[in-house]
């Protein structure tokens, strides 16, 4: 395993040296002077075009740059940009009415063929000045790596890094600090309640797909769960609103029963699908729950809309009733009207404390230096805005290398 | 006196969903017409469509919502298109739920049968200035594809004809050739179309959402990575005053109509929270 | 075994590590690899619908023939199933088909196909419904449990009710310039709070991600371990 990360992130950063070439030449092209004549018709205020292969893209696009000369005479004209297919021959404007602009990024070219730009000043009376200042040809360049994602790829190369060192510690025997969660501890209870009262168990998996770290998150819970419930000869009823989620969701169920010694005790069809419209779904999962008189509800995963309806209906029914989303909008509804509710990140941290497996506990403590990281860059940006404030209040002295700083630390959370 | 907190403090729900009915009933019978301030996020979204986007330009609405959210995000979608008509825009919608296609074409032949009407000498005409692409399953998928190839993910619009043969359809491709975007859903939908369309490929977008889930985006709106949003009916009917104040169209519209009873029922809330407390701060006194 | 654990861990790991990488390249030759991934996604997305279709006919078939209480309702759902199902196919969905061009000749291309009749008339309307108990419920849980127990909770009473009252025009009869107000909260307050539990929420989509990429989260592959 250790081998396999180790090869993972070498080959990471072997790829990410190797596709990061070297930026392209610039061709810059100087207006000859005799050009620069300022007439009303033979104007011309450009003094430099060039033409570049664009940056982190497909091969598609090119950047094309002009400098105007400074110190000549007021126009107030405009200017229009023209590209030309050099293979057919055929002229287009690309861009018209330029006043203050400097570049222009061509988007959507061909691979392959050559390119070639000029531009143009335009009077007030839509006149084309017989002078142009051409670029030179130019065919694009597909990209290997996005260089402006630099710090991403860093950021998830470090925070791999960190998840395996952690794990790699608490497999060697380190204890890890992790504060208890009630929802989780109530878990076992609330199971316990509904099998003493001989009623199922509603658990509810969001009403998002599986490409929701919430549902996966939920997923993740629900093999536990299914588990204790196998355990103490329960039912445990599982409403879906994605195909994907409710297959995922049986076999989940299923290995739990069959893991428990109980898998005679498992029945198909209480993981099903009900539809994948948000309300009809909502009114559906209230159905069951007025017929079936559930005992526990767990809603655990990502809810919109429907959270409230779904939790009162479970509180008329006067179950017990846990949940958990990472929908910030939604929590508000599940504190009122559950019992328990698990916060954001908790939902994600639930099935490590379930399971108590080492290795999950050590991912958590990954998120939380993760955390602290970003705290520090964020106090790192305030002091620095702060000082840069002060100083400029009181002195003029010279702070460029505060703006430096902070010009990093913008560029890291931008990207 | 005892009795009567006693009493209210029991009281049957179904005598608060009684109150509630009427207080929202109410005003459609006899309607107060309350003026309204724009807000900046309405305002913006406004703007740019109003502005940035050139004529002829592309719009793109993804209907997301069930029939349920219907009443709060179909005025929003049909104040936008016919915004797109008056400006000469041309409009594609989509939807990555079935239900949402339906709604979708039940907002064309509504917009398309009103603007025609009422402008005789502009005749908007399906398949040149507005359609509907045909429903694709895999949602996150579908959006993700489309920043490659448009014409790729869909194949024919919603009524089976090969999306090439569309005069709409010219020099459409991937999101580098729509203008704008809005995506008008009350779940998680807006969440993946700023994550994949915004975040991998850049499409400027606005978010049309339900008044429920409206608070969360607005972290997406300080951020940029949507520049307006139309929250719930309230969104919609400021969308709807700004038309009217620019003589986009004439008469008062459904959101603005359903303002008085939201008026009215978000007043029954509040007093329902004053009653509620009150009750329980004398039942605290008289514990102690 | 290895068909049950191993072979779904090392797809999901190689897949996974593949996507990551072909984001940071933009050649068209990962675009095209990508965009192959994605037709594939989207071909498996259609089939999933039929085994949808098959969960929800087998639940119910099952309920029927086992006379559980309530089986009526299941007799119903099979029925509305099968006669959309039916109305689609041979009616269209949005725009009519040629068959029922050809038996009913004054049907004209257009929108008014049966399905979208059942879809205006039926679900639309049944749909609404259940969406706006929601406004019901609410009263009812304001008036429940919406009470000033605490500093915390009448603080939080308080700003519930300025948002509540300025989100409508309403609220500009009480005071001029309550919109600006509510702007306000949701801005930078309501703001702050969420920015914390979303960078929390993100950093653990992230690690819950890379944890089912290098095969310690096993979870959602059943059995807990």
């Amino acid at each position: 395993m250790k081998k396999m990360l180790i090869t993972l992130f070498l080959f990471l950063i072997t790829m990410s040296v190797v596709f990061a070439e070297t930026d392209n030449t610039l061709i810059p092209v100087i207006a000859d002077s005799s050009d620069l004549i300022i007439d009303e018709f033979n104007y011309c205020g450009i003094e430099s075009i060039e033409v570049k292969d664009a940056p982190n893209d497909d091969g598609t696009a090119l950047l094309i740059r002009w400098e105007k000369i400074k110190d000549v005479e007021e126009f107030d004209g405009t200017y229009s940009l023209y590209r030309i297919n050099v293979e057919t021959g055929k002229e287009r404007r690309i861009k018209e009415l330029i006043t203050n602009e400097t570049e222009y990024t061509d988007q959507g070219l061909y691979r392959n063929i050559a390119y070639k730009y000029y531009i143009v000043a335009v009077n007030n009376d839509f006149q084309i000045s017989t002078v142009r200042v051409y670029t030179e040809e130019i065919t694009t360049t597909p990209n290997w790596f996005k260089k402006d994602k630099i710090i991403l790829l860093l950021m998830i190369i470090v925070y791999i890094l960190m998840i395996v060192l952690l794990v790699h510690t608490v497999r060697k025997g380190k204890k890890l600090f992790l504060r208890r969660l009630a929802g989780i501890d109530a878990l076992d209870e609330a199971v316990g309640r509904a099998t003493e009262m001989g009623k199922p168990i509603l658990y509810i998996p969001g009403i998002s797909t599986m490409s929701d770290i919430a549902t996966i998150a939920s997923l993740n819970i629900l093999g536990p769960v299914a588990k204790k419930v196998a355990e103490y000869e329960s039912r445990i009823i599982v409403p879906n609103r994605d195909p994907i989620v409710m297959t995922v969701a049986k076999e989940i169920v299923k290995e739990a029963f069959t893991e428990a010694g109980k898998p005679d005790a498992y029945d198909d069809n209480d993981v099903f699908f009900l539809t994948d419209s948000q309300f009809g779904y909502a009114a559906a999962v209230n159905g069951i729950m007025v017929r079936e008189k559930p005992a526990t509800n767990l809603l655990l995963g990502m809810f919109y809309a429907e959270s409230l309806l779904l939790a009162e209906m479970g509180n008329t029914i006067g179950a017990i009733q846990i949940a958990g989303t990472d929908a910030v909008t939604q929590l508000p509804f599940f504190i009122t009207s559950c019992d328990y509710t698990l916060i954001g990140e908790e939902l994600y941290a639930a099935s490590a404390y379930l399971s108590n497996e080492p290795v999950l506990m050590g991912s958590i403590k990954a998120q939380d230096y993760m955390k602290a990281i970003i705290i520090c860059f964020m106090i790192l940006f305030l002091t620095v805005f702060l000082t840069n404030g002060i100083i400029n209040l009181f002195t003029d002295a010279d702070i460029g290398f505060f703006d430096g700083i902070m010009n990093v630390i913008r560029f890291v959370f931008n990207t | 006196m005892m009795k009567i907190i006693n009493y209210l403090d029991h009281i049957d729900k179904r005598w608060i969903y009684l109150v509630l009915a009427i207080a929202v009933i109410f005003p459609f019978l006899f309607p107060i017409g309350c003026p309204m301030k724009i807000t900046p996020p309405v305002s913006n979204m406004y703007n740019y469509i109003n502005d940035s986007i050139p004529e002829g330009g592309v719009m793109l609405v993804s209907v997301d919502y069930d029939p349920s959210t219907m009443a709060e995000l179909h005025p929003m979608g049909k104040a936008l298109i016919t915004h797109c008509f008056s400006k000469n825009i041309r409009v594609f919608l989509m939807g990555l739920y079935p239900p949402g296609v339906g709604l979708a074409q039940d907002m064309i032949s509504n917009t398309l049968e009103e603007w025609n009407k009422s402008n005789p000498d502009n005749i908007k005409i399906l398949g040149n200035d507005i359609s509907l692409f045909a429903f694709v399953p895999g949602v996150s998928v579908v959006i993700l594809k489309m920043g490659e190839d448009i014409r790729g993910t869909f194949n024919t619009d919603a009524y089976g004809n090969d999306l090439d043969s569309l005069p709409i359809m010219a020099g459409v491709n991937t999101y580098n050739d729509i203008d704008y975007m809005v995506d008008l859903a009350g779940s998680s939908v807006i969440l993946s179309w700023i994550i994949y369309a915004n975040g991998r490929y850049n499409q400027k977008m606005g978010i049309g959402t339900t008044a429920v889930s409206m608070a969360e985006y607005y972290a997406y709106l300080n951020s940029g990575q949507a520049n307006g949003m139309l929250g719930g009916l309230k969104g919609a009917a400021e969308y709807e005053a700004l038309l009217i104040k620019n003589n986009v169209s004439q008469d008062r519209n459904q959101a603005s109509i359903g303002m008085d009873a939201q008026s009215s029922g978000h007043l029954t809330y509040i007093i329902f929270i004053i009653v509620g407390n009150i009750i329980y701060f004398i039942k605290r006194k008289k514990e102690k | 075994m290895f068909l049950k654990k191993q072979l779904p861990l090392l797809v999901a790991m190689f897949m996974g590590t593949m996507m990551i990488i072909q984001f940071f390249i933009p050649h068209p030759f990962s675009k095209n690899v990508y965009s192959t991934i994605l037709d594939w996604l989207m071909i498996v997305t259609a089939f999933t619908l039929l085994i949808a279709v098959q969960s929800t006919v087998q639940m119910h078939i099952t309920k029927i023939r086992r006379k559980v209480t309530d089986w009526q309702s299941s007799v119903i759902v099979l029925t509305a199933l099968g006669i959309t199902v039916f109305v689609g196919i041979l009616g269209g969905a949005y725009a009519p088909t040629n068959i029922l061009m050809k038996i009913f000749p004054n049907v004209q291309p257009g929108s008014d196909t049966p399905l979208m009749y059942l879809y205006i008339y039926f679900q639309t309307p049944m749909q609404a419904t259940i969406f706006s108990l929601l406004a019901f419920y609410m009263a009812s849980a304001a008036f429940r449990a919406f009470r000033a127990r605490s500093f915390d909770a009448t603080m939080l009473l308080i700003t519930a009710s300025i948002v509540t009252i300025g989100r409508v025009p309403i609220g500009q009869f009480f005071y001029a310039n309550m919109p600006e107000v509510v702007e306000w909260i949701l801005n930078y307050p309501s703001m702050a709070a969420q920015r914390g539990i979303l960078i929390g929420v993100n950093l653990g989509m992230i690690a819950t991600s890379l944890k089912i990429i290098l095969g310690i989260e096993r979870g959602y592959l059943g059995g807990g371990k």
